[in-house]
C-alpha cells in the first residue's frame, strides 16, 4: 500500500520536473514557429539591416528596434553598474549595521515593486525634467535609461553584495596584515575575487532591462526612428511589440515580424544565461 | 598616498550609499504621497468609468488577487513537486541537468515572451479569449522557475540527518517527505511563494494580451472566461490608451494601492520569515 | 633597555560582554622567539591579533590597557595602524594566498606601500622567495596562480609576502596547523634562520614545536597569563601547577 503511494509519488514528481522544463521548449518552438513566418514576406536581410519599419507599406525593418534595445540597455547599464557596485561595497563593507538593517529590506522591496510603477514615476517625473533640460516633450531613450537604471540597481546590488560576502574573511585579514588600506584591500583583492559574482549580477540587470517592456513604454515615445538625442522619441523591441500587438491581426505579416522580434528577445536572455553559467562553471576550477 | 585614496573612497561610497537609500525613499514617499489621497473606498472599491471622471478600481483590484490565486493554485503544485524532485530524487546525468538548464531559462525569459506565447496557445490555440483563465495559466509559468528554485535550496538546506533517521525508522520515501521535509522546509517555501506572490501581483506585460485590458460588467466576477484586467494593467492602460480626464489621478491611485499591498505582503510575511530563516539557518 | 620589543601592560579585551583577556602583563625579548600555548579558547591568538590590531577588523570588540611595540603604544590615537602592520607582519592558521599569481602575491605589499618599479619589485620577489625557502620550487613558475600551490608551499609563499613588506616582528597563528609533517618541518626550520633579524611570536597548539623552536614560552589559560618563562625551564621546571598539568599531557 504505502509502497504503491510511494511509486506513485515519485511518478508525479518526476511528471512535474518533465512538465516543467517542457515549457521552454515549447515557448521557443511556438514563438519561434510563429515568428520565421516573417521570412515568407520579408527577407532576413531587410528584418535585420534595414531601419525602415512602415507595416502599412509592407517595409518591416526592425534595426532600429534592436540597435534601440540593445543602446537602451547599455545607457541603463552604464548608470546603474557605478551605484550597483558601488552599493554592494558599501553595504558590505562599509555601512554600519543599523544602515544595513535599513537599506538591505529595502533593496529586497525594490525589486518587487512592479513596472508600470516604474512607468509612471518615470513619465511624471524624468519625462518633465528631461523635456525642460532639452526643450522637447521628454519622452525618449534618456528616460527609459534611468528609470531601468533604477529598476535594475537592486538586482545587480544584492547579487554582488552576496558575492563579496562570499569572499573568504582570511583573504580580507591577509591583506591587512601586510598594512594595506581598507580601499586596497577592496580594490586589489576583494573585488577580483568577487568579480564571477559581480559579472553574473550585471549580465542579470542586463536580462531584465532589455526584456522589460511596459515600463519603458510609457517613457520612451514609440516612434520607429533611430534617437537623435537625450529627448527624441524611439522604440525598442519590447515597446514596439506592446504597442502593434493590439492593432494586429494575428496571422499578418507585421503580426508574425512582432513574434519575430520576441524570438530575437528570448534568444538574447538565453544567451545570457548560458553566459552566467559560463562564468559560473569557471568559478568553480 | 594609499591613505588619501582610501579616504577619497570611504566618502565617495557613503555618498553612493546613501544617495542610493535617499533614491528609494524618495520614490516610495513619491508614490505614496501622490497616490494615497485619492483612496477612497468609491476608488478603491468603485466601477471604472470609460470616459467620465471618477471611476474606481474595484473590479480591477478584485481581478489582481483573483487571477494570482488561480496562478498559484496552478504553479505551486508543480513548482514543489519539480523541487522535490531536483532535491530528493534527481541523480546526476544528462535528464537532470537538462532539467535545471531549462528552469534557469525559464527564469529568464521576459514577461512580454510570455504573454506572447500565452496569446498563441492559450487564447488562441485554446480558443480561451482574453479572460481569467488564460491570464492566469501564463501567469503561473512566470511562477514555476523560482517555485522549483526556492524548493530545491530549502530542501537542500535540510540536513541529512533527517532523512536519514525518518529512513531508519522504516518510512518510505514519500513519507519522508510529506511527513518530515516538506513541514520542516514549510518557512522556506512560504517565503518563496510571498516572493512569487509580490511578482506576480505586479505583473502586467504577461496580463495585456491574455487577459485583456476590460473588466466584466458585473463585480466580483468569478466566472474564469471573463475578461480579467488586473490593476497593473488598468494603470499602464488609462494612462497610455484610456480616454477619461482623470487618469493620472487614477493611475497616481493604483500605484499607490499596488506598492501598499505590495509593501503588505512584504512586511507582514517575507521578511520577517526571510530575517528569521536567515538567522535561524546560520547564514 | 633596548633588547625588550614589545610590552603588553593591564592588557583586558572583551567581545561584548565577555572577557576574553584579563589584565596581560607580558614583555618579548628583541631577536627572540616567543611561543604562546595552552588550550583552545584560552586567548592565545587573541592576544597575537591585539599586537598587529587585527582585532580592530572585528565589531563589538572593546580592548583597554596599552601595548607597547619599540616604546611605542600601539593603541595611542595617534598611531597609524597601516605602518603598525607593515613593521608587525602575520601569518595565519590556513595559508591564504589572495587568488593571483605568485609574483604579485608577494609583489602585493610592496606595491600598495608604493614601489613600482619593476626591477626593485623583481628584487623583492626573489629576495622574499628566497628567504622563505621557496625559490628553488618556484622560480620557473611565478606568473602561475599562486593557488596551485600545495599547502605547505602556500604557507611558504605567504611568509615570503609578509617578508616582501619587511616587517621587524612576525606573528604566526598557529602556522603548521594545517600542513603535513614535512611542510611543518620546513617552516620550523625556516623560523630557525629568520630568528637572527626578527622577533618572532608564534602560537601553537603543539607543545613539542613549543620545546623545539622557541626561547622562551607563555602558557594561557581561560584568558589568564598563567606563566612566562623560558622554554627550557618552563617545560622541566614549571612553577605553577596548572602549568604542569597542560605540559604533562593532564588537560588540553
Amino acid at each position: 500500500m504505502s509502497k504503491r503511494t510511494d511509486r506513485l509519488m515519485r511518478g508525479v514528481f518526476i511528471a512535474s520536473a518533465t512538465f516543467v522544463s517542457i515549457i521552454i521548449f515549447s515557448i521557443i518552438l511556438f514563438v519561434g514557429k510563429q515568428g520565421v513566418q516573417t521570412f515568407r514576406d520579408v527577407s532576413p536581410a531587410e528584418f535585420f539591416f534595414s531601419t525602415d519599419w512602415t507595416p502599412l507599406e509592407n517595409r518591416y525593418g526592425a534595426l532600429v528596434f534592436i540597435l534601440g534595445s540593445f543602446l537602451l540597455t547599455g545607457l541603463a547599464l552604464l548608470f546603474a553598474v557605478p551605484f550597483a557596485v558601488g552599493g554592494a561595497i558599501f553595504l558590505a563593507k562599509y555601512a554600519p549595521s543599523w544602515v544595513r538593517e535599513i537599506l538591505r529590506p529595502a533593496v529586497d522591496l525594490f525589486v518587487g515593486i512592479p513596472s508600470v510603477v516604474y512607468g509612471l514615476v518615470g513619465l511624471t517625473v524624468f519625462v518633465p525634467w528631461i523635456g525642460k533640460a532639452t526643450g522637447t516633450a521628454g519622452f525618449g531613450v534618456l528616460a527609459a535609461a534611468l528609470i531601468l537604471a533604477i529598476m535594475i540597481l537592486p538586482t545587480i546590488l544584492s547579487v554582488s553584495e552576496d558575492a563579496l560576502r562570499t569572499i573568504s574573511r582570511s583573504l580580507e585579514e591577509g591583506s591587512y596584515a601586510l598594512g594595506a588600506t581598507r580601499w586596497q584591500t577592496i580594490r586589489l583583492v576583494l573585488l577580483p575575487a568577487a568579480s564571477p559574482g559581480v559579472l553574473t549580477g550585471i549580465i542579470l540587470g542586463m536580462g531584465r532591462a532589455i526584456g522589460e517592456a511596459m515600463a519603458v513604454q510609457m517613457v520612451i515615445g514609440n516612434a520607429p526612428l533611430l534617437p537623435t538625442g537625450p529627448g527624441s522619441p524611439t522604440s525598442v523591441l519590447t515597446t514596439e511589440i506592446v504597442k502593434d500587438m493590439p492593432n494586429s491581426i494575428f496571422g499578418s505579416t507585421v503580426n508574425n515580424a512582432l513574434f519575430l522580434m520576441s524570438l530575437v528577445l528570448l534568444l538574447v536572455s538565453l544567451v545570457l544565461i548560458l553566459l552566467i553559467r559560463v562564468i559560473a562553471s569557471r568559478r568553480e576550477v | 598616498m594609499g591613505k588619501l585614496s582610501d579616504r577619497v573612497a570611504t566618502i565617495l561610497l557613503w555618498f553612493i550609499g546613501l544617495s542610493i537609500l535617499a533614491i528609494l525613499f524618495w520614490f516610495l514617499y513619491r508614490i505614496l504621497s501622490q497616490g494615497l489621497p485619492h483612496l477612497a473606498p468609491r476608488f478603491v472599491f468603485g466601477m471604472p468609468e470609460e470616459i467620465l471622471p471618477g471611476g474606481g478600481v474595484g473590479p480591477q483590484l478584485f481581478n489582481s488577487f483573483y487571477i494570482l490565486l488561480l496562478s498559484l493554485a496552478i504553479s505551486i503544485p508543480l513548482g514543489i513537486g519539480a523541487g522535490v524532485w531536483l532535491a530528493e530524487y534527481a541523480k546526476k546525468h544528462w535528464f537532470t541537468d537538462l532539467i535545471r538548464l531549462s528552469t534557469e531559462m525559464l527564469a529568464s525569459v521576459p514577461s512580454i515572451v510570455f504573454g506572447l506565447f500565452g496569446m498563441l496557445v492559450f487564447v488562441t490555440v485554446l480558443g480561451l479569449g482574453f479572460s481569467i483563465i488564460g491570464g492566469a495559466l501564463t501567469l503561473s509559468l512566470l511562477n514555476l522557475p523560482i517555485l522549483v528554485r526556492v524548493t530545491e535550496e530549502t530542501l537542500r538546506g535540510l540536513p541529512g540527518s533527517y532523512r536519514e533517521a525518518s529512513a531508519a525508522l522504516g518510512a518510505t520515501k514519500w513519507q519522508t517527505i510529506k511527513s518530515v521535509l516538506l513541514p520542516t522546509s514549510l518557512l522556506g517555501l512560504i517565503t518563496g511563494i510571498t516572493l512569487v506572490a509580490g511578482r506576480a501581483l505586479g505583473e502586467s506585460a504577461i496580463l495585456i494580451f491574455t487577459a485583456g485590458v476590460s473588466v466584466s460588467r458585473f463585480a466580483p466576477d468569478f466566472n474564469v472566461f471573463a475578461s480579467g484586467e488586473t490593476l497593473s494593467v488598468h494603470l499602464w492602460y488609462v494612462l497610455s490608451e484610456g480616454l477619461v480626464p482623470d487618469a493620472r489621478e487614477i493611475a497616481e491611485g493604483s500605484a499607490a494601492l499596488l506598492v501598499l499591498v505590495i509593501l503588505i505582503i512584504n512586511l507582514c510575511l517575507a521578511l520577517p520569515f526571510r530575517y528569521w530563516y536567515r538567522r535561524s539557518s546560520g547564514r | 633597555m633596548t633588547s625588550e620589543k614589545i610590552r603588553v601592560q593591564d592588557l583586558n579585551l572583551y567581545y561584548g560582554d565577555n572577557q576574553a583577556l584579563h589584565d596581560i602583563q607580558l614583555s618579548v625579548k628583541k631577536g627572540s622567539i616567543t611561543a604562546f600555548i595552552g588550550p583552545s579558547g584560552c586567548g592565545k591568538s587573541t592576544l597575537l591579533r591585539t599586537l598587529n590590531r587585527m582585532n580592530d577588523l572585528i565589531d563589538n570588540v572593546r580592548i583597554t590597557g596599552k601595548v607597547y611595540v619599540d616604546e611605542q603604544n600601539i593603541y595611542d590615537n595617534q598611531v597609524d595602524v597601516v605602518q603598525l602592520r607593515k613593521h608587525v607582519g602575520m601569518v595565519f592558521q590556513r595559508p591564504n594566498p589572495f587568488p593571483m599569481s605568485i609574483y604579485d602575491n608577494i609583489a602585493y605589499g610592496p606595491r600598495i606601500h608604493g614601489i613600482k618599479k619593476k626591477r626593485d619589485l623583481d628584487e623583492i620577489v626573489e629576495r622574499s622567495l628566497q628567504q622563505a625557502a621557496l625559490w628553488n620550487e618556484v622560480k620557473d613558475r611565478l606568473k602561475k596562480s599562486a593557488l596551485g600551490l600545495s599547502g605547505g608551499q602556500q604557507q611558504r609563499l605567504c611568509i615570503a609576502r609578509m617578508l616582501a613588506v619587511d616587517p621587524d616582528v612576525l606573528l604566526m597563528d598557529e602556522p603548521t596547523s594545517a600542513l603535513d609533517p614535512i611542510s611543518t618541518l620546513k617552516v620550523e626550520e625556516l623560523t630557525q634562520t629568520l630568528k637572527s633579524r626578527y622577533t618572532i611570536i608564534i602560537v601553537t597548539h603543539n607543545m613539542q614545536q613549543a620545546a623545539r623552536i622557541s626561547d622562551y614560552t607563555v602558557f594561557f589559560l581561560n584568558g589568564h597569563l598563567v606563566e612566562a618563562s623560558e622554554t627550557n625551564a618552563i617545560f622541566t621546571n614549571p612553577k605553577d601547577k596548572r602549568t604542569e598539568d597542560y605540559i604533562t599531557g593532564r588537560f588540553g
